[in-house]
């Protein structure tokens, strides 16, 4: 599943991350957020009152905001 | 003698790393600037326990030695010993959160094997045990190959334990640590429970679907009636001062060029800056809670989506919020913006927020023009073609984004990418301190400019002396009147006189410049020398029509003119090619929104 629709409060683990589609800048800021195969995630809240967008999750014990658009290189693995 | 040995701070951003550097410093601290960026640089001194100095720089927070701006560019630049304007440092204070081990040891780990000698602060220990972690700094040391001191910045406990390591810091042999990251992070974690509970169940209040929205417009709301309630009594205290000053330069000094010169050039001139200090300082007051109690980010976050729709990020607001104080600082605290396409689209709109200075102008013309009276029960007229005019200017900075976006600015931003931090109480200490460094660099960065504006501006509206015989004012004869004389033909299409002309001169060194100016040239003009603003309002009703105070608002909500935000514009994007943009296009905005306007009120009859 893609983390741009995993539903909130879904404790998930990071599948797989589609590097070369996020950018080097994006890519490079993800990987000092922590965001690695592998790793436990859960999507907390959405920023948007009509769209659910941007997403703020919770990967390690850091809160992270990023936008769907990003959020859909991530796959995840509810656990 | 040999400097003070070097000593910098680094760590992640949100590690608490200022919290320290206070506590370490106190009020010895200096800020300057790296020379050729635009990145401020932190000093201060230090005394060990053994009574030796050192200089202690705290440098910006960054995640990586791989830098994404240009803060982050001076921080691996320092570390690595290629800073211009910057020695190599002798030792690193390697700043990480307790409550965030795993993710701040990765950069710690890039550090420690650049083999300087180096120390690490486990900071915020209180907050990481309030977050049920229980952490062991001795095998956090021994994996880490270098001292571990837990401390608590904003409590200032082991600040005295991390100045004993400091002094003690030396060429050490050490094993580059080979483990990971998150092992070792693993290993020195004793017990963990869920993380966050506190800013957790606060986030699920503030990033509410609908609560979250309206908490952030409720606090906009009280910060603007703050900003502008509890400044007056502040503002007018301060205009007093300035009076007084005034009138004892006018009255000790010996009438002439020299009187002339102190009194309506530096006094009048740099006194209507500073006027503005009490508002800049309240709204700042706010910005800066909000930002150290780690609700900015969140204010970022619910914002994020409607900055998008006109291709700008969540970042972007904050910067924006801070325009409305006043464009320059709000310009300076762009270079948080990590893509440089949407940090420019912000800088370039930045003077559309309507600066404290634009109020003095709209005030006037306000009290001139609009009738007081009440549309709605508790709805003044007045206040809400004011309210109108903030719009408006909210309105033209978005559409000028989306159209930026799409022209000089085009390409694929990098999204929005923030960090939320932990919420945190923050500390009358640092609030001050933060407040006047704020407040100084104001004064100091505007006061210059308008220093040297103003005496510009003096002598071009007292040379060439006129004949008093010939009955050309001294105004007409001047530089300044002539150039005025120049310009009416280029402004008059848009429905302004030759002296708005004229007031639009001087107007460039300060918006709220034009109200003085306009006061001068009508108290000459009707010969009482009665400049106060009664007078002036008065003044305005006679000379002006409707249109043409109408068409002078709309202008202002455009013009770029302060030539404070064009110089820091130029700083910011070193160059002149982006504040030569900025100047042509608000100029056209302006000139065009204005002629609309007037033509607009024309064809209605008004």
């Amino acid at each position: 599943m893609r983390l741009d629709i995993l539903p909130l409060n879904t404790p998930a683990t990071i599948a797989e991350i589609d590097w070369p589609s996020l950018g080097t800048a994006a890519a490079r800021r993800l990987k000092a957020f922590g965001f690695e195969d592998g790793a436990n995630i859960e999507a907390l809240h959405f920023g948007g009152i009509i769209a659910q967008d941007p997403i703020a999750v919770r990967i390690g014990r850091m809160t992270i905001a990023l936008r769907r658009e990003q959020a859909a290189s991530i796959t995840v693995t509810p656990q | 003698m040999n400097p003070a040995p070097l000593i910098v701070l680094v760590g992640n951003p949100n590690a608490g790393k200022s919290a320290l550097f206070n506590a370490l410093t106190g009020a010895r601290q200096k800020t300057g600037n790296y020379p050729g960026v635009t990145v401020e640089r932190h000093s201060g001194r230090l005394i060990l326990p053994d009574g030796h100095p050192v200089e202690l720089v705290d440098l910006p927070g960054t995640y990586s030695l791989e830098p994404a701006s240009p803060d982050e560019q001076v921080t691996r630049d320092v570390v690595m010993g290629v800073q211009a304007g910057e020695r190599r440092p002798d030792g690193l204070v390697i700043v990480v959160d307790a409550g965030n081990l795993e993710n701040h040891l990765r950069f710690a780990l890039e550090l420690i094997a650049l083999g300087l000698p180096a120390v690490v602060a486990l900071n915020m220990v209180d907050m990481a045990a309030r977050d049920g972690l229980t952490l062991d700094a001795d095998i956090l040391a021994r994996e880490l190959g270098v001292p571990v001191i837990p401390t608590v910045a904003v409590r200032r406990r082991g600040i005295e334990a991390l100045c004993e390591a400091i002094a003690t810091l030396g060429p050490d042999q050490r094993e580059t640590p080979r483990q990971s990251a998150r092992a070792i992070a693993k290993a020195a974690i004793i017990a963990e429970t869920p993380a966050r509970v506190v800013t957790r169940s606060i986030d699920k209040i503030v990033l509410h679907r609908l609560f979250g929205p309206l908490i952030l417009a409720v606090l906009l709301f009280v910060m603007f009636q703050a900003v502008f309630a509890w400044a007056t009594p502040f503002a007018d205290l301060i205009d007093g001062g300035i009076s007084v000053l005034h009138d004892w330069a006018t009255t000790a000094l010996p009438e002439g060029i020299f009187r002339s010169f102190l009194a309506d050039g530096v006094i009048a001139g740099v006194g209507a800056v500073i006027v503005f200090l009490p508002q800049i300082i309240i709204l700042f007051a706010f910005i800066l809670i909000l930002e150290m109690t780690g609700y900015m980010v969140r204010a970022a976050f619910l914002m994020d989506r409607l900055m998008a729709g006109v291709g700008l990020s969540g970042r972007a607001f904050i910067p924006l919020l801070s325009s409305f104080a006043c464009a320059i600082p709000g310009i300076m605290a762009t270079r948080t913006i990590e893509d440089p396409k949407d940090r420019l689209t912000t800088i370039l709109i930045a003077p559309l927020m309507t600066c404290s200075a634009r109020l003095p102008v709209y005030a006037v013309i306000i009290a001139a023009f609009i009738p007081a009276r009440a549309v709605l029960p508790g709805i003044g007229l007045q206040g809400l073609v004011l309210f109108g005019l903030y719009i408006a200017g909210i309105v033209g900075a978005m559409a000028a984004a989306l159209a930026l976006r799409r022209s000089v600015t085009k390409g694929k931003g990098m999204g929005f990418m923030m960090e939320m931090p932990r919420y945190q109480m923050p500390l009358l200490r640092d609030l001050l301190l933060g407040l006047w460094q704020r407040a100084w660099i104001f004064l100091r960065r505007a006061g210059t400019i308008i220093l040297t504006s103003t005496i510009i501006l003096w002598v071009l509206l007292s040379f060439p002396k006129t004949d008093p015989a010939s009955g050309i004012s001294q105004i007409d004869y001047s530089i300044a009147g002539r150039i005025a004389n120049g310009l009416e033909p280029i402004v008059a299409p848009i429905g302004f006189n030759r002296d708005i002309a004229l007031a639009l001169v001087p107007a460039m060194a300060a918006r709220e410049v034009a109200v003085s100016a306009l006061a001068t040239v009508y108290a000459i003009d009707g010969g009482d020398g009665g400049a106060t603003e009664q007078s002036l309002v008065q003044s305005l009703r006679t000379s002006w029509s409707l249109p043409t105070a109408l068409a002078f608002l709309a202008w202002f909500v455009f013009a770029p003119q302060c030539i404070s935000t064009i110089a820091v514009v130029k700083r910011e994007t070193n160059g002149w090619r982006w504040p030569i943009f900025m100047l042509a296009y608000l100029f056209a905005l302006a000139y065009l929104a204005a002629g609309i306007t007037y033509w607009t009120a024309v064809w209605l009859g008004l």
